[in-house]
Formats: C-alpha cells, structure tokens, sequence
C-alpha cells in the first residue's frame, strides 16, 4: 500500500538538536512476561519515526509507555525534559502535552464532535469556553470535516472519527503526537484521508511517532523507521536505506511478508 | 424460443396516473385483517381473547358502576347493595386523609406534607428535565430544607442552619481541594459539624422563630410516609451507590476492601432484618437516653440496602464501557475525578438507567415493609387501624386496589420517564 500518500513538501520536515523524548534502558513486563527489552530511543524535535514490527512485538506497548498508559518497571522516560515517574501531576502534565491517536478512535460517544475536541482544553488547560470552540473549529477545518461539528461521534464514517480524534488531540496544542495504529481499523479509501492529515502534520512539523503498517506512509513521511521483534529494537535506520536494504534476517523476512504481494 | 428485438424495446410514452391502493390494503380493514383475522389460529385466539377481556370487564365494571362513596362503614354497604355486585368505595372517601397522612398526624397540618409535595414537583423538574430553566436547580437545592420544615415543623432557624452548614463545609472544601483531596473533605465536614453544633444554640434559643407546629416522627403515616421514605433513600442512594461502585473499581486496596465489604455484606442480608435492626437492636447501641429519630434510622437502612444494589448496577455499567474511553480520557490529561465526571460516568450511568430504574421502583415498593415495624405507613393503615375497626372490617379489595393504584402510579411513572431520557440521551443513532 505505497500509494496512499500525496505528495510531500520535504524541505518544510526539518529536524531539529532538541530532544523530544529520551528513553534509556527501558523495560517492561506483563506479568512476567518480558514485552520490553532494554529500550534505548532518542526522539528529537520534529522528528517523524515509524515504528514497524510483526504484531506482539511490544511496538504498541512501548508508545503507550510514552504517555504512561502503561507503566513501565525499569530503566527511564523523559518527555520534553520531564521524567517520567510515579507522580500523578507528572504523569497528567505529560499527558497534556502528548497527544495520542489510536487504533478504535475512542471517540466519547456521548459528546458532540465539538465537545470531543474543546473537553480537555477547558478542564485541563482551563481555556474559555469560546476561544476552546475556535482552536476546535480551526483544527477540524484542517483535518476538513468543520461541517460535522454539531454531530455526534456515531453518525460519522471510521476515516473522520479518526481526523476528528487526530482534531481533539491537536486541541490541546501537544508538541508530540504518539498513533497507534490508526490506519489499522478503517476500509483503504478512509487510510487515505487519515494518511493525508497525518502528512500535513509532519508537514507542519510535528514530532510523530507512528506504530503503522501503511509502508508507503514509511518510506516518504518518516525520517527514521524502526523495526521491532520480540519486544526489542531490531533495527532502524532512514527509511531508504531501511527498505531498499535491511540488514538483520529479522527484518528482511518481515519486509518480504508485508511487501511481498 | 427467441426472442424478437421489438419484444425487448419499449419507451414509455404516457404517465400512469396515480391510484389509490385497494381498500381491503389499507386503514382500519387492512389493521384488522392483518391482527385479528391472521389465519384459522389468529381468528380462534381473537375471539378467545375478546371473551376474555368480555369475562374480567363484566365483573369488574359493575363492581366499580355500582359502588358506593358515601355510606358510613361497611354493613349501610350490604344493605344498599343488598347482593348486587359493587364496591365499598365509601371506605377511601371516610378515611382519605388517614391513608394520605396516618392517624396522628394534625387534622389542622394537612396542608403541609400537602404543599410539601406540590414543590417536591417543581424542584425535581430541573432536576429530571433539562429544558427547564437551569437557575430553578437552586429551588432543587434548598428544596430538602424546605420540606423538613413543612413536614416536621418547628422554628426555620433549624432547616437554616442545616443549610448553612452545607454551605461552609462546600466553601471549605473548594479552598482547600487544590491543595490536598483528602485535607479538603476531612476540614470541610469538621467545618460543618462545627457550624451545626454552633447553630444548634441559635435555634434552640428561638424556637418560635417563624416556627410551625411540631410534628414528630411518630406521627408521619401514610401514603406520606411511603413518598417520603422513597424520596429519600432514592436521592440519597444514588450517590452513595456511585461512590461505592467507583470504590469497588479503586486501585486503593483499603478503600476497595471497605466498599466489597460493604456491598456484599449489605446485599447478603433481608431488608427486613434491616429495618429490624433499626427499629430494635441499634437502640442498644446508642447512649442510654439519646433519641435518634426511627425514621432517620429507617432511612439510613433503606438507603444502605438500594445504595449497594445501585453499586453494582453501576458497576455493569463500568464494566461495559470500553477501555479505550479510559484511555482516551487519560491521554488528553483528564484527572480521574475528571474523567470520571465528564466520560466515564455519563456513560456508564446512561448504560445503567434501566437496572437504577429497577432498583428505585423496587425500593419504593420495598417502603411498606416498614409496617412490619409497625410503622403506619400505607399498607400499615390499611392492615392496622382500618381494617381492624368495626366500620369497615372487610373491605379488603377497595383498599388494596386503592393502594395498588397509588403505587402503580408512581412506579410507571418512573419507568416511562426512565424510558423517555433513554431516547433523549441516545447519541448513536442506529
């Protein structure tokens, strides 16, 4: 599925020195089973990283432990110069400024598309009501779908319920976007307008870390991809150079499953 | 066989004018056919039915046609009647204000529970339907003060400073929260009880101040009785049955454990027993001499017993709702108080309506056990003093009937305003 992207404005995707997220020597167990094995990744700012794996390999576990909803037993997070710990403030604050998109939308059902997106705004960043209505109003426009606002999560298609969760996110003007997934449960002509948003954003040069299957997403969005297996990070390298020429066996044998066809 | 080419092509070159549908396919006759005379079976159990329903409404309507509503006790009834079929309706009309009010309630005081009730009606308005105008939620709020003092009387100073001790718990605590939850809540009822014990002198030196004429506990009886007892424990039990199915749901193991044990053990045991307890056995736990009120006692039982059984209906809710609403909450950076207030619980509680609805009617039936302890609230009137006395020793079906009557009333009431705020808060339009 290399197809579903439009085409990129690459010079506007500049990275920057500035670290977004440092996670050194990170493990993590369920149990006791292993999921996590001794993860070391440095984020920087406005970096685009894919992160790809065959499914159980802890890909979604380890982005979820970014924003504490997992937590993780050894080794360290820091978000945007904050460490991740114990700390219920600590954990909300990171929360505030990382924003998630996942794999079921997890739209609130009971709220309109507007009052998804200015909720967390004015709870948690008390902004005015208003002015929460605006910032709401101007992301649904940039994910394009401003006219359904008064509707409800349940009276839309998946492909907008999920440029309205990417719009709800923004809301909250986050400087890291974490996607789990987020192609994974929609029919191929909803991937693409999700992809389509999801390409302005890095656009816009947002910090992304996508756990993904969409390859051609990968390869012309991502400045970075990553392979995982097994609960560690196998491999991971431009994304050139990761796909014309994997090194691990590992990797190779997954590229020619999923490419394969 | 071929088909020829012309056979195939046609152009329409008219329009068909438009006719109305055969007459045995519509209205009345089409409803009919289709309902009652569906086949040899539909048309045998149409006719069976009809001479069911001709069977009960020949008895009954006579009973009802013929009834008397104005006769002093039961036998001036036989004798009119003189074996026709028809009700003693006399009985309701000779003892309306003692099934309404009990028997020792102040002839002179109806007029109290009775206004009582009327702006019970406006206060939950708000409360039930969000079209009216929000500012009436402040009646709402002072409306339990206002009703005890309608109701047991005495000076306002008494319902004033009960309010007032809300009011300074509620101020405490909003300064206080940001700094630390647990601090909030504990200064915050200190405050109060403060407040309450200070007041206490203010109302004990004037208790003629706008004062009614006391009524005291024993005296309540009645269909006021039931309304109250079922008013109470229904408001009080919501609550108390959200915290609890939240504490059930804590990462906290103390809290966890007090509220499993809670729930279990209350849940385990017969309401009777229950009001048992209030009525006899808590009596030996109190101070010698201190006079805790019987129907506070029977309240803070009922509302235990519905508070547990609404936990775990809320707890189905909770369960029911996806994980991915506790994360997405979490992952915007709600707090868990917030969370639970603006995601979770909406939606829990919406999916729990029709098992709170069960609960609330259930416990508002389950309000006339207290005659069991010998309290005389509806039912305890009707099988104590009415129809032991020599007037109306007999009338058992006009009485139960008018009993029955008034609590159908309410509970369909109930139910169809809980069905009604189900379509209200449908949002998935399937």
């Amino acid at each position: 599925m290399s197809d579903g992207v439009s085409e990129i404005n690459q010079p506007a995707m500049n990275v920057s020195d500035e670290v977004a997220i440092a996670i050194e020597k990170m493990n993590k167990w369920f149990g006791t089973f292993h999921v996590l094995r001794d993860i070391d990744l440095t984020v920087y700012r406005g970096e685009r990283i894919v992160i790809a794996g065959p499914s159980g390999s802890g890909k979604s576990t380890l982005i979820r432990c970014i924003n504490a909803l997992e937590e993780h037993q050894q080794g360290s997070i820091t978000v945007d110069g904050t460490l991740l710990s114990s700390d219920i403030k600590n954990i909300d604050t990171i929360r505030s400024e990382v924003g998630m998109v996942f794999q079921h939308f997890n739209l609130f059902p009971h709220l309109s598309i507007l009052d998804n997106c200015t909720l967390a705004p004015i709870w948690v960043r008390k902004i005015p009501k208003k002015e929460a209505e605006e910032t709401a109003m101007h992301f649904l426009e940039k994910v394009k779908i401003p006219e359904q606002a008064d509707k409800y999560p349940g009276q839309l298609s998946g492909g907008q319920q999920q440029r309205v969760a990417i719009a709800r996110s923004l809301c909250m003007r986050p400087r890291i976007m974490l996607f789990d997934e987020p192609t994974s449960a929609l029919d191929p002509e909803m991937i693409k307008e999700v992809l389509d948003t999801m390409v302005e954003l890095a656009e816009d040069g947002m910090t992304m870390i996508c756990v993904t299957h969409e390859m051609g997403f990968a390869r012309e969005v991502a400045n970075r991809v990553i392979f995982m297996d097994e609960g560690q990070i196998v491999e991971q390298n431009e994304p050139a150079e990761f796909f014309d020429n994997p090194k691990s066996p590992r990797t190779q044998l997954f590229l020619s499953q999923i490419l394969g066809h | 066989m071929p088909v020829e080419r012309s056979q195939i092509a046609f152009v329409r070159e008219e329009q068909l004018p438009e006719r109305s549908p055969p007459v045995l396919e519509t209205g009345a006759l089409k409803w009919i056919r289709e309902n009652l005379l569906n086949g040899v079976t539909g048309t045998l159990l149409t006719l069976v039915s009809l001479y069911a329903i001709y069977f009960v409404l020949s008895s009954v309507l006579p009973w009802i046609i013929n009834g008397l509503w104005n006769t002093n006790n039961i036998r001036e009834c036989k004798d009119i009647l003189a074996g026709m079929s028809g009700g003693c309706f006399s009985v309701l009309s000779d003892r309306w204000n003692q099934l309404l009010f009990g028997i020792t309630y102040p002839n002179d005081q109806y007029w109290r529970p009775s206004l009582a009730f009327v702006l019970l009606l406006i206060a939950l308005a708000p409360v039930l339907f969000s079209q009216v105008p929000r500012q009436l939620l402040v009646f709402s709020a002072l409306y339990p003060f206002i009703a005890f003092w309608l109701i047991w009387g005495g000076t306002i100073l008494f319902s004033a400073v009960a309010l007032i001790g809300f009011g300074v718990a509620y101020m405490v605590y909003s300064r206080l929260v940001a700094r630390s939850f647990a601090v909030a809540i504990v200064v915050g009822l200190l405050a109060a009880v403060v407040t309450w014990w200070l007041g206490g002198f203010v109302s004990d030196a004037f208790p003629d101040f706008a004062a009614l004429e006391v009524v005291a506990s024993r005296d309540m009886g009645g269909f006021m009785l039931n309304m109250i007892l079922g008013v109470v424990c229904v408001s009080l039990s919501l609550p108390l049955g959200i915290l609890l199915a939240l504490g059930r749901q804590s990462s906290m193991p103390i809290i966890k454990w007090i509220c499993v044990v809670f729930i279990e053990f209350i849940r385990g045991v017969p309401l009777i027993t229950l009001l048992f307890v209030a009525n006899v056995v808590l009596a030996y736990f109190l101070p010698p001499g201190s006079n805790f009120d019987l129907i506070l006692r029977v309240i803070i039982m009922i509302t235990m017993f519905a508070a547990a059984y609404i936990a775990e209906v809320i707890r189905g809710g909770l369960a029911a709702l996806p994980r991915g609403q506790y994360e997405a909450a979490d992952s915007v950076g709600l707090d868990y108080a917030q969370s639970m207030r603006l995601i979770i619980l909406p939606q829990a509680l919406k999916i729990s309506i029709p098992g709170i609805v069960n609960v609330a009617v259930g416990l508002f039936k389950d309000t006339t056990l207290v005659s069991v302890i010998s309290m005389f609230d509806l039912v305890g009137m009707i099988r104590g003093p009415i129809l032991a006395s020599t007037d109306w020793n007999g009338v058992y079906w006009e009485l139960w009937l008018f009993a029955a009557v008034l609590f159908f009333t309410v509970c369909y009431g109930i139910s169809q305003y809980s069905q009604w705020l189900e379509r209200q808060l449908t949002t998935d339009h399937r």
